[in-house]
């Protein structure tokens, strides 16, 4: 059964996926008349020997149309919701482990129902990733929160620990969600709406072990031999890959450095207030000044920690999942390399082949035929066969290659102006946040003061003093 | 110059000490003070004086080396005040204040002598000797500018401190410190008070207990104890917060130096990133500032961490006067009885000379009778220092516990002043704050 993609650019734009269809053969349906037209002149698919939803065609028309169209992201255009909530501990004989509850709503075709809840837990996120990266290699998949856990803390699943690891796999799964690529994954979907059991058996299906193993020897070999001629552009993104790396892990520091110095802050000034407290007890006409200072003081410590909390709470995460991004594009770097080297290996691999076939045309091997009975003329046209059909193979093969990797490079080039427009939306909006919040974090203690001095004023003129200038 | 006012504010002095009765009376809340009022228009309208005719300022700190009293080299500090009759300025006219020199010793002995003069006084202190209660940033040096300065305004308040009070300010001492440079030194010494400081001193560290102890000073003493225990914690307290909210804003300055490299590296980001950066830099910048307005706030409360030591010293003196009249009166007692007993004949106190005369046998009529004439002369001697320091006590109450009210009417209306200038900083920072969170925020949402 042949796939399609449609292609967005001949579309009027009403749609804001690119929709491909899944191996297994599933047509979308799409009911706008624009789609159909487009759906019309599908190619084909060449290659569908892996079980996942792979992207790989060998129509270069296809190929150079693949585009991301501008991400519309209003409400009215999303058709799926997901939300990660509901933390769970369970206890088994063996272990211990936490599962979360995914919920989905979608008004998608290709699910069965409209609204789905399953229990997932990081394994099972783990394992969604791990699919996601290797039918796109040079995609940028969204990070899930460390496997492990963070030094300094003792318990595993102590709750600060446990949110803030729900609060990152709800947005791994809205990144998957958001993303024209991932979200028609069919792994995605069996994620998102499968029972447990089903969950399972499905993933024991997939590239065998061995098969997974070939793979990773070659990818070893191509990655040690390294990549000849990358382009520019290629090397352009490494160094900023390398530069991005560097600035958003100083700015992760950083914001960790000033949440631990306004903690010891707070600590110390927890100590004001009721210092101010205690010097009101020894007072008389002092007294009602000095709890007032007492209480302001207080006041503004709240504010404080609150404004601790908003730190910690919005704009670390943030910060921290692009620490982990900044990752990612490394390694989407390096497999886009890896797929390059590999094309160079089997051009070079050809080109000898060729020149072996060449040079044989002209070199008679006598000796060993001659002993065997066959005549050089035989035995020439025998060679010359064999040759021909390797050239063949390996020509098809280096098609294939050749195909993958400017599929590969084309993706990555769009995936990359995507995600930076994503980066930057939501570093924005973080940065925005936390401006934001200090503001009303000082507007806050404004207030407490103000409001002291107003009671002065008005005790003062009570007393007949003066003087406030 | 940026020269800083001292909390001395000479208007609210004035304003405070202006002899109508309806503000004072106004002001303070018991009926009790009336009388302790009327006697303070008496001593304003005295004391003001000095500072109605004469306007006096610790204008400038200079460096001097010079050979100290061992022949070694030493490195001081100087003061320079500056005095200007009050008419003059008013008149239009502007002529060149009379100066002179001093350094911090020679003000450590001018108030040592009004201690020893007036022990029944609350006598202004001086600003600290060496600076405490300092937060990491702040340098712990004598020499160091910053300190020098405080240091600065520290004495010029001590000046107009004692200048406005009643008492002190009619000192002629006091006035010489502030007019003859020369020879100023030897004439303190020629009062004669080192002899009264030393035995003072000793007297007052002397540990004593008095019988019958008068509840308000022993209340003002514990008040006094309460005052240095709870300035000295919140002293201390402050300074720690000063130095974490330091580390606070300075750490944000790495905001701008990330941001502006990051910004090398963005395209569309570039600019929103550089001048949120610029704004981070302002941020960390803005704390120099605001600490060291903090700063004068803690050299208020400072002032009052050491003129509470000046009350306890009163407190102390009174006791050690109570205590010299009991002791008088004591022993006057005990010479009255021994003279009843030598009339007598019964022994009812007991002495050696007693316990003696009973073994050795009695003695004769003529010993008892030098005797009797000279426990005669005892006694009239007994009962006039009974009388002076009887008398000494109720002067010493009366004057005292007059300055105490005014110092507390001080204490209150300046400790007042001084928290709400604590407030107005604190809202000086928030919206310092909001500014540069606002303007961040305008570069963020450009990023």
């Amino acid at each position: 059964m042949s796939g399609s993609v449609v292609d967005n650019t001949v579309s009027s734009g009403n749609s804001s996926v690119a929709i491909p269809t899944d191996i297994s053969g599933q047509i979308l349906d799409i009911d706008e008349d624009d789609d159909l037209e487009v759906f019309s002149k599908d190619t084909t698919l060449s290659d569908g020997s892996s079980l996942n939803a792979s992207m790989q065609t060998s129509s270069a028309s296809m190929i150079n149309q693949y585009k991301f169209e501008e991400e519309e992201e209003d409400a009215d255009t999303k058709d799926i919701f997901v939300t990660v909530d509901n933390p769970e501990s369970h206890v088994t004989a063996i272990e211990t482990y936490i599962t979360y509850r995914v919920e989905t709503k979608t008004t998608r075709s290709e699910f069965d129902s409209s609204e789905f809840e399953v229990r997932r837990r990081y394994q099972d996120f783990l394992w969604l990733k791990g699919r996601l990266e290797e039918a796109h290699p040079t995609l940028i998949v969204h990070p899930l929160p460390e496997k492990f856990v963070m030094k300094g803390m003792v318990e595993r699943f102590n709750e600060d620990f446990i949110e803030t690891r729900r609060s990152a796999l709800h947005k791994f799964l809205n990144k998957i969600a958001e993303h024209p690529i991932f979200s028609s994954s069919e792994d995605f979907k069996i994620f998102l709406t499968a029972g447990s059991g089903e969950l399972t058996s499905h993933k024991k299906q997939g590239p065998g072990f061995l098969s997974r193993m070939g793979e990773t020897v070659k990818a070893v070999a191509a990655a040690v031999r390294g990549v000849r001629g990358r382009p520019q552009e290629f090397t352009d993104m490494q160094e900023y890959a390398e530069a991005f790396s560097q600035k958003i892990s100083s700015i992760d520091k950083v914001t960790q450095r000033i949440v631990r110095e306004q903690k010891e802050y707070l600590e110390e000034l927890k100590e004001c207030g009721p210092t101010y407290a205690l010097w009101s007890q020894s007072e008389e006409e002092l007294a009602e000044p000095l709890k007032n200072v007492a209480g302001c003081v207080d006041k503004c410590c709240k504010e404080t920690e609150e404004q601790v909390k908003h730190l910690n709470d919005h704009l670390i995460p943030v910060l921290h999942e692009y620490v982990l991004c900044a990752d990612t594009l490394k390694a989407v770097l390096r497999r886009r390399d890896n797929i390059q080297a590999d094309f160079e290996v089997k051009t070079e691999a050809l080109a000898t082949k060729k020149a072996d076939r060449d040079a044989d045309s002209k070199v008679l091997s006598l000796a060993w035929d001659s002993l065997v009975g066959r005549s050089p003329e035989e035995v020439k046209q025998q060679k010359q066969q064999k040759l021909k059909g390797e050239i063949k193979e390996m020509r098809d093969e280096l098609d294939k290659v050749e195909d993958r990797l400017e599929w590969a490079n084309n993706a990555l080039k769009s995936d990359w102006t995507r995600w930076q427009k994503g980066m930057r939306t939501d570093l924005r909006s973080a940065f925005n946040d936390t401006a934001e919040r200090n503001v009303s974090y000082y507007e806050k203690c404004l207030a407490v003061w103000e409001s002291f001095l107003q009671s002065q004023r008005t005790d003062a003129e009570g007393n007949g003093n003066v003087d406030f200038s | 110059r940026g020269k800083r006012r001292s909390t001395y504010d000479r208007n609210t002095e004035e304003q405070m000490l202006e002899p109508t009765i309806c503000s004072l009376r106004g002001y303070c809340s018991g009926i009790e003070y009336c009388d302790s009022l009327d006697q303070n228009l008496q001593m304003v309208e005295k004391g003001t004086s000095l500072l109605k005719k004469m306007e006096i300022s610790v204008a400038e700190a200079e460096k001097r080396t010079g050979k100290n009293a061992v022949n070694m080299q030493e490195t001081y500090t100087v003061y320079l005040i500056e005095t200007r009759p009050v008419d003059a300025a008013s008149e239009g006219t502007n002529p060149v204040p009379d100066s002179l020199w001093r350094r911090y010793s020679e003000f450590e002995l001018l108030r040592n002598y009004l201690l020893v003069t007036y022990p029944f006084l609350v006598v202004p202190p001086l600003p600290e000797k060496r600076a405490e209660f300092v937060w990491h940033k702040l340098s712990a040096d004598n020499m160091d500018p910053d300190f020098v300065e405080r240091r600065r305004v520290g004495l010029e308040n001590f000046l107009l401190r004692v200048a406005s009070h009643p008492d002190l300010s009619s000192d002629k001492i006091f006035y010489s410190f502030l007019t003859e440079e020369n020879g100023w030194k030897e004439t303190v010494f020629e009062t004669g008070f080192q002899a009264k400081a030393d035995s003072r001193l000793k007297a007052l560290n002397a540990t004593f207990r008095v019988k019958n102890p008068d509840k308000r000073f022993a209340e003002m003493k514990h008040y006094g104890d309460e005052l240095q225990s709870v300035i000295s914690q919140l002293l201390r307290v402050r300074a720690r917060a000063a130095d974490r909210l330091y580390g606070v804003y300075k750490v944000h300055g790495n905001y701008g130096r990330v941001f502006s490299e990051w910004s090398a590296i963005e395209k569309e980001m570039g600019d929103g990133l550089q001048s949120a950066g610029h704004h981070m830099d302002a941020y960390a910048a803005s704390v120099d500032d605001i600490l060291e307005e903090e700063e004068h706030y803690a050299d208020q409360l400072k002032e009052y961490l050491f003129y509470a030591d000046a009350l306890r010293a009163v407190c102390r003196k009174h006791e050690l006067t109570q205590y010299e009249l009991e002791m008088a009166a004591q022993d006057l007692t005990s010479k009255k009885q021994q003279r009843e007993e030598l009339a007598t004949g019964t022994i009812r106190t007991f002495s050696l000379k007693g316990v003696t005369s009973k073994l050795f046998g009695q003695e004769t009529p003529e010993q008892r009778e030098a005797k009797l004439k000279m426990l005669e002369t005892q006694i009239e001697e007994g009962e006039e220092l009974v009388k002076e320091r009887n008398a000494e006590c109720e002067e010493f109450v009366k004057s005292a516990w007059v300055d105490i009210e005014r110092f507390k009417e001080q204490k209150d209306h300046d400790l007042r002043e001084a928290l709400i200038s604590y407030a107005i900083m604190q809202i000086s920072m928030c919206k310092k704050g909001i500014q540069v969170w606002n303007n961040a925020k305008e570069c963020f949402s450009k990023m």
